[in-house]
């Protein structure tokens, strides 16, 4: 077990070179020259040249991506095109406010899917499990930004109960845990949160019902247990399966948040990507995927060792 | 008289496990040094506990496992997918193989008759002809075709696939049929139609079979020659009265014993068989049964035992028999006394 | 001798008149399941009327969807000759609706099934051959799986630029790497099945042995896979449309809409609902009918 999880922890560093290159290859995809924003389309070519110099796009392709990696490695992602700002401060800023959403969608996703899925599980076949299901098909099924959407004309527009945009009261982009920006947190992750409810309700109640039906529960029922003793029982043997999930989940809220953010105007890391696509801001596009793919890389490889750490029948050696 | 399939030095080592840099950790000595010959025409069996090599042996024979070592010819023609043998491919069409999972080794998206008449087309045989060939090999064994050339396998009961499996080996119109614990998994009742089938069908298309089994009435009752085998070795081998009279490997005395005796209330000279069989992946030094033989001296731990003859074909590989070169030393060293390891 | 086989025809017989039953195929027999499905029915008949309405838009839709006036600008739903209310440049909805339909259920399939093919064609080679093969194949997989899809899926679309074609890109770049995953692992675990030893026993090739016994026994398991993800590349391909990367205007295209309407939600909030709804209920009865499907073929021994 030991041997797998080093090996694991081996297996990501060529994952996230990989993860690197097609990030720094995307800039490649675009047509046209990635300095079309900040070139004007009449520059004589000795300026052309000169701006290319610059940022160091008149090197060879490999030699651009070593030194672009090991300045990333540093911290370093570049200058943003737009607005001649380091990328990675803008970066950090946002993604400290996507990362609130994704906790606060998390919370209320993960907690709401356990309980459903567990109810489901548990009433099999009655009309809590009909609830369930019926909650976990239109979780996976809803297109979030339109639900987004329904949420800001039903309780912005029509019951002007919560504020729809941004971050803080007038457009604020800095996060604090007070009433007033809490009040802008609600409907973002609540609309958010829809998708991992839906998933993580399914998952469980599939996971619990067959435990429910293994045998050794059978044979505790048997024995006698009591049920909260038998709960105890699945849930530790539910719970590698279904953590594994909500930390797939979690790394989909912090990628998938970008339509989100755009309907609510929310700060963070997605709202920042949608701008970088529509002044082709190469280095803040490449920046913000880069940091958000090594997120989901982390993340993956924790979920891989703690479930290995929680299931002694994972031996993968 | 000439064997008809002569194995020499068969061997495979499977890698398992993994290290830190994916290099395997373990290695499982599933077949060492396997060699025998049938003559045309004989049925030889195969007997073992579960995890002995039998099945590997069969799946090495036919080439679906490609050999570490050894040599597999046929009168007299060496095949195998090294330079200079007979390509595999020819082999397949003089061997053929029944697998013991009857539902496993059906197709369950082809029908019964597209199943059978798969093999020939493959060897050139036309369409037409390979499902006439198909209807009447299902009425060989057993099978009214007009009743099943259209059913799907999970619409069969597990005898009748196995007869499918039978006439599918028999499509390619082989000499030699491997039968890998081919009714190990039928009722006894369904067990005993399908072996008197089988030696229909060898006299009829002189056949000559492979019959691979743990269960040793069965051996003995449809084979001519017997091999036992012991983790990945073969321990005794020869004519099946001689050696279900006379067994002369302490292992081989052991696993008649364990069989249910014919006649109640005969007396039966008991040598157990103790504990689960070793592990293949750390076989023991020596000869690999010492540590659970009766008779194991300190020899046994050190040497391994070469086959030696007991009478006529008869052969088996211990100490204890006066042809072995070191039988003598065994004879001369005390008992060690006897601490079932397992 | 002859008296043991005619004993055994016989059973044989009775056994098989016992089970009389007309022999059924493996496809006629999901069929027979789903039909007597209440809910994929229902879901069925749905999408087969939302592929009408939108194949039969010309037909059927009463006015030009990309003309407006602006004089009728965002009509409440219910007015007289507008009945589902004109878009923000006074276009009617109902027919935008129904042309918006095209584009929709087109980028939702075409991605999902240009991936299916190339990606079942990936999973069988790597499950088939494994070794080198499969290392190289999965190994690439495992990169894309490092993505969000959503992120992928924005971020080829984002550096790509706007577009239908570029659209379709990526949203199939997203969907390859999955699909293929499945196909490796249904592929893998059919080639460890006796019948495929079989097969190889009787002297056939690699590439007939994958087409005729394990193409037939992987399809089904990656097809279903497959349609349980026609419905996240509907929702992705109307949101990379929501967020100006999919479709250009004035192309009827439900997501495109969704954006353009956002603009009027304190004018008329319930007009701008509309095409997010359709792309609701077409993605919901996909899951449905996916789920059936499933069931359907879930046929035990």
């Amino acid at each position: 077990m030991f041997a797998f999880i080093i090996r694991r922890f081996l297996f990501a560093i060529p994952i996230a070179l990989a993860v690197a290159a097609v990030c720094f290859s995307l800039v490649h995809l675009a047509p046209g020259d990635p300095l079309t924003a900040v070139i004007p389309a009449d520059a004589p070519a000795e300026v052309v040249i000169a701006i290319k110099e610059a940022y160091g796009m008149d090197r060879p392709l490999i030699v651009q991506f070593g030194s672009w990696i090991q300045r990333a490695v540093q911290g370093d992602l570049g200058v943003s095109v737009a607005t001649g700002r380091p990328v990675m401060g803008d970066i950090g800023l946002a993604l400290s406010n996507t990362l609130t959403l994704a906790f606060a969608s998390a919370f209320i996703g993960f907690s709401g899917g356990i309980l459903l899925g567990a109810l489901a599980a548990f009433y099999n076949g009655t009309w809590v499990d009909k609830v369930a299901t019926a909650v976990a098909i239109t979780g996976v099924s809803i297109p979030h930004y339109w639900l987004g959407l329904l949420l800001v004309i039903i309780f912005s527009v029509q019951l002007d109960w919560l504020p729809s945009m941004g971050a803080g009261p007038g457009g604020s982009s800095n996060w604090r845990w007070d009433w007033a920006h809490l009040q802008h947190l609600v409907l973002p992750a609540v609309t958010m949160c829809f998708i991992p409810m839906g998933i993580v309700t399914r998952t469980v109640r599939a996971t619990v019902s067959e435990i429910l039906n293994s045998e050794f529960v059978v044979a505790l029922q048997a024995r006698g247990l009591r049920a909260s003793r038998i709960t105890l029982h699945v849930a530790k043997n539910a719970a590698p399966t279904v953590l594994s999930v909500m930390g797939l989940q979690f790394g989909y809220l912090l990628g998938g948040s970008i339509l989100v953010e755009t309907v609510f105007s929310w700060p963070g890391t997605g709202y920042l990507l949608n701008t970088a696509i529509f002044q082709r801001d190469i280095p803040l596009l490449q920046g913000i995927i880069l940091v958000l793919a090594m997120f989901f890389v982390a993340l993956n490889l924790l979920v891989d060792v703690l479930q290995t750490l929680m299931d002694p029948r994972i031996k993968r050696g | 008289m000439s064997a008809l399939l002569r194995v020499q030095d068969l061997k495979k080592h499977f890698p398992i496990g993994k290290d830190l840099f994916g290099r395997p950790t373990q290695v499982v000595h599933a077949v060492e040094s396997v060699s025998f010959d049938v003559e045309k025409g004989r049925t030889l069996g195969i007997v073992g506990e579960s995890g002995c090599g039998k099945s590997t042996t069969a799946r090495l024979l036919m080439h679906l496992i490609e050999p570490d070592e050894g040599r597999i010819s046929i009168r007299g023609k060496e095949f195998g997918n090294i330079g200079g043998r007979h390509p595999v491919a020819q082999l397949r069409r003089q061997m053929q193989m029944v697998f013991q999972d009857s539902y496993a080794s059906l197709n369950p998206r082809l029908t019964i008759e597209d199943s059978i008449a798969f093999g020939p087309q493959i060897h050139g045989v036309s369409e037409t002809l390979a499902r006439q060939q198909a209807r009447d090999l299902l009425d060989r064994v057993g099978l009214n075709p007009s009743v099943f050339i259209r059913r799907y396998p999970h619409e069969l009961s597990g005898g009748q696939r196995q007869r499918v499996n039978i006439a599918r080996a028999l499509a390619i119109k082989p000499e030699i049929v491997i039968l890998d614990e081919a009714v190990s998994a039928l009722d006894k009742s369904v067990q005993a139609q399908v072996l008197n089938l089988l030696s229909d069908l060898k006299k009829e298309f002189e056949l000559t079979y492979l019959f691979i089994s743990h269960d040793l009435n069965v051996v003995q009752y449809i084979s001519d020659d017997v091999m036992v085998m012991y983790l990945g070795q073969v321990v005794e081998s020869g004519p099946v009265a001689q050696l279900y009279e006379n067994p002369a490997h302490p292992y081989t005395r052991a696993l008649l014993n364990s069989v249910p005796a014919q006649t109640p209330g005969q007396s039966k000279n008991y040598i157990v068989l103790e504990g689960d069989p070793p592990n293949p992946i750390a076989p023991p030094k020596g000869c690999r049964f010492h540590p659970r033989c009766q008779f194991a001296k300190a020899i046994c731990a050190e040497k391994e035992p070469e086959t030696v003859k007991v009478s006529g074909s008869h052969k088996a590989a211990c100490f204890k028999l006066p042809g072995s070169v070191d039988h003598q030393t065994y004879i001369r060293l005390q008992e060690v006394s006897h601490e079932p390891r397992g | 001798m002859n008296s043991t086989t005619q004993n055994l025809s016989a059973q044989a017989f009775a056994t098989a008149a016992e089970t009389a039953a007309i022999s059924r195929g493996y496809w006629a027999t999901v069929w027979m399941r789903l039909k007597r499905d209440k809910v994929s029915v229902a879901c069925a008949l749905v999408l087969l009327s939302l592929v009408l309405m939108a194949v039969f838009a010309p037909l059927l839709a009463p006015y030009d969807p990309a003309q407006g006036t602006m004089l009728k600008r965002l009509s409440a739903i219910g007015t007289t000759g507008h009945w589902l209310g004109t878009d923000e440049l006074g276009r009617d909805m109902l027919s935008r609706l129904m042309y918006g339909g095209q584009m929709s259920l087109l980028m939702g399939l075409l991605p999902v099934f240009i991936a299916f093919l190339i990606g079942t064609s990936l999973g069988l080679v790597a499950g088939f051959f494994g070794g080198w093969w499969n290392t190289l194949i999965m190994r690439t997989t495992d990169v894309f799986f490092a993505f969000p899809a959503v992120l992928l899926a924005i971020a080829i679309s984002g550096a790509l630029g706007a577009g239908f074609v570029n659209a379709i890109l990526s949203l199939t770049l997203v969907f390859i790497p999955p699909i293929a995953r499945v196909a490796e692992s249904v592929t893998t675990s059919v080639r460890n099945l006796d019948f495929v030893d079989a097969a190889r026993a009787s002297g056939a090739n690699s590439f007939t042995i994958i087409r005729v016994h394990v193409l037939g026994n992987v399809l089904g398991p990656v097809f279903i896979y497959a349609t349980s993800l026609v419905s996240v590349c509907m929702i992705l391909a109307a949101g990379l449309s929501f967020l100006g990367l999919g479709v250009k205007p004035p192309v009827a295209e439900w997501g495109l809409m969704l954006n353009t309407l956002r603009q009027s939600i304190y004018v008329q909030p319930w007009i701008s609902v509309l095409p997010g709804l359709m792309i609701f209920i077409t993605s919901l009865c996909f899951n449905l009918l996916s789920d059936g499907l499933r069931g359907a073929m879930d046929i035990k021994r």
